[in-house]
């Protein structure tokens, strides 16, 4: 009984290759299907994002021939040639693919550190399977487990506070700035894919007062009107700047089109209420003299990109803490592994002890001919009582030691001694 | 020992064990980290309600007298109303920095004479009690708002640099600081207002004139003066941010000089 995963991923194949193995959500359960074919799987999981597959399996013999049966599998549903695969997939087993799929629920194998949605499609693909009844008590524990890594990992390291998009960025740093964004109004000059994206990101925080200024008025209305925001003319949007608390901008304007000067005026007629100014424009459109004015923050793009970059780097720190809570995950989980080890060593002894007692307790019975109902209660609840009570020390000791290194050092004793060996296998 | 010492103390081994985990809940981010810091400290303002109980039963009188009760009574004032703040916004990192300031006053009140003396009979009655007590508590709204001030001007560091580091993703917004620090002063000013005239009511019975040019007096006219023009300056121009947080944290220096310098110092005669 023992745990694999056998997968690939955006770290060991390319994309190409990936799309093989690739499977849409509705069709996780025909896989599993597939998978449960395989005689030598005793438990199975398919999981699936756009960077992997994966999947999660204890082997019900033999571990190389589980893994060797349930990738022939894959590659005759699929239809690919046997080379197909080769050199992108890997193989873990018992800690090591504890591991891996702890760090995979946790988001610290992604390929954007800390990105919060594989916790959600693990927790997806779990479902599908525990549907099928496709997992056991080893893959349930192992992925329960896996869960409260996860959230143990998120509320423990700041390894997803960093946002590392220009768009997001911008977004935390005007919730720094305003702390809630419901009720903000925010300014658009000019157009282009960047601004739209960074204004979706402010509305899904709950910016919904949205004003809109190109230099051709009948651009500012069609944006206006697909975010349900209002056109202005561009001549005075220094007007409506006292009343924007956020504005983008991203002209094609040649030149400068916001001045230290008249930041400094609109600043004074908005009663020292902070603004946020953003520029993605090239050539700038917004003088750098205007950080100095007070209560006036402005980030360019250069700016907000090295802000993604540190955090990028951030997120690498808090994810070296991640992986210490992940070591000592591991241990539990091995330890529970190891605990189970021992399952089969108990529940043969006990049958065996209790053949014994019945079939001697029977000829005990022939023997002493007539007895009465309350004679044959007393004989059989002191054969029970003895068992129970010479078997009471070893069987708590082997459980102790199970969780540890030797444990099964233990059980394997204990099938000498009680010649457990040769009736189980 | 008497029993109010004890959780005197005990009050204290809570607060610095609060404050510890406060920074240390800081630098990880770690929320179990934040919940030890939020329960360390509740424990020990816990004990220091019974210690000042304690003290009010064996004194029959508020323990708003001695340098070290004024001391004590405000570091549980400011502690209450951290605890406030921490409660109504769901956010601890300001705990970072009031914690501090709460062991730092129980630290000085520790290091202070605790025996119970028999007062003279000016200093008794409840119009200095009620002096004093609004005094502190209006001060202990102004050490937020010094805590406020601080971690505003921290914030306004890193969004200015344009290179956001550690502590910008700990701070809290510049707005939700901003407003701690405006409505901390309008907790505190109407505190401290009504402190100066209690105060100079006493006086006049005490004494026989409303206002003595004695140095404490002169600070906590200085410091109102501050407070005052900063309320004003606020509703007239909106003045916000960046300088409001200094002068709120010229103001706390202020009462500090007016707590420590004046009253401390001259431990021997209290006013």
């Amino acid at each position: 009984m023992e745990l694999f995963v056998l997968g690939l991923s955006h770290k060991t194949a390319p994309i190409d290759v990936r799309e093989r193995l690739a499977v849409p959500e509705r069709e996780l359960p025909k896989v599993l299907e597939t998978l449960g074919e395989v005689p030598e799987l005793a438990e199975r999981m398919f999981f699936t994002t756009c960077n992997r597959a994966e999947v999660y399996g204890v082997a019900a013999g033999p571990l190389p021939q589980a893994v060797e049966a349930v990738r022939s599998s894959l590659e005759r549903y699929r239809n690919l040639e046997p080379s197909a695969l080769a050199g992108a997939l890997y193989t873990h087993t018992a800690g090591e693919a504890a591991r891996h799929v702890f760090r995979v629920a946790a988001s610290l194998d992604s390929m954007v550190v800390g990105e919060p949605q594989i916790l959600g499609q693990v927790k997806a693909a779990y479902t599908v399977a525990r549907a099928q009844q496709a997992t056991g008590i080893i893959l349930s524990n192992l992925l329960e487990q896996a869960f409260h890594v996860a959230k143990r990992v998120r509320t423990e390291t700041g390894i997803a506070t960093a946002p590392v998009s220009i768009a997001s960025v911008a977004v935390e740093l005007a919730r720094k700035i305003f702390g809630d964004l419901t009720g903000r109004t925010v300014l658009i000059l000019g157009a282009g894919e960047m601004a739209e994206l960074a204004l979706r990101h402010l509305m899904d925080d709950g910016v919904r007062s949205i004003l809109v200024a190109n230099r051709s008025h009948e651009r500012a209305v069609a944006l206006a009107e697909q975010f349900h925001g209002k056109a202005v003319t561009f001549d005075t949007f220094h007007r409506e700047m006292v009343e924007a608390d956020i504005v983008i901008s991203s002209t094609s304007a040649p030149h400068l089109i916001l001045k230290k000067e008249e930041v400094q005026a609109i600043i004074s007629e908005r009663r020292h209420r902070p603004i946020f100014l953003i520029d993605i424009a090239n050539p700038r459109d917004i003088d750098p003299g205007c950080n100095e004015v007070d209560n006036v923050y402005l980030y360019n793009i250069d700016d907000l990109q090295s802000v993604v970059a540190s955090n990028l780097q951030e997120r690498q720190r808090e994810a070296e803490r991640a992986e210490v809570i992940v070591d000592r995950e591991v241990g539990v989980f091995q330890a529970w592994l190891r605990g189970l080890d021992v399952v089969p060593t108990i529940v043969s002894l006990r049958n065996r002890v209790e053949e014994i007692r019945t079939a001697e307790l029977q000829k005990a019975m022939v023997r002493l001919g007539d007895l009465t109902a309350e004679q044959r209660e007393a004989i059989t609840s002191m054969t029970t009582a003895m068992i129970n009570k010479i078997l009471h020390q070893p069987m708590s000791e082997l459980r102790r030691h199970a969780v540890h290194q030797d444990g099964h050092l233990y059980s394997t004793i204990l099938r000498r001694l009680f010649g457990l060996e040769e009736k189980e296998r | 020992m008497r029993i109010d010492e004890f959780f005197f103390y005990a009050a204290l081994a809570g607060y610095l064990l609060g404050a510890f985990h406060y920074l240390l809940h800081v630098v990880t981010s770690n929320r179990r980290i934040g919940t030890v810091a939020t329960a360390a400290t509740l424990a020990g303002f816990a004990a220091h309600t019974v210690s000042h109980l304690c003290r009010v039963y064996a004194l029959k009188r508020p323990p708003l007298t001695s340098p070290y009760e004024s001391l004590s009574f405000l570091a549980w004032a400011i502690v209450l109303i951290y605890l406030a703040i921490e409660l109504r916004y769901h956010n601890r990192i300001m705990g970072a920095f009031a914690l501090p300031l709460a062991v730092l006053a129980g630290s000085a009140a520790a290091a202070l004479p605790r025996r119970i003396a028999e007062l003279a009979p000016t200093l008794q009655g409840v119009g200095l009690w009620s002096h004093v007590g609004l005094a502190l508590f209006g001060n202990a709204a102004f050490a937020l708002t010094f805590c406020a001030g601080l971690m505003y001007l921290m914030q306004e560091r890193q969004l200015k640099s344009r290179h956001p580091g550690r502590l910008y993703f700990r701070l809290p917004a510049l707005e939700f600081l901003d407003d701690i620090g405006f409505k901390s002063i309008l907790f505190g000013f109407p505190l401290l207002t009504l402190a100066l005239i209690s105060g100079s009511l006493w006086a006049e019975q005490a004494r026989g004139s409303f206002f003595t040019w004695r140095p404490r007096e002169v600070w906590s006219v200085v410091s109102w003066l501050i407070y005052a023009g900063l309320l004003y300056a606020r509703v007239s121009v909106g003045w916000r941010g960046r300088k409001a947080a200094i002068l709120a944290i010229l103001g706390f220096c202020l009462v500090l000089i007016t707590f420590i310098g004046v009253k401390v110092v001259k431990s021997g005669q209290l006013m």
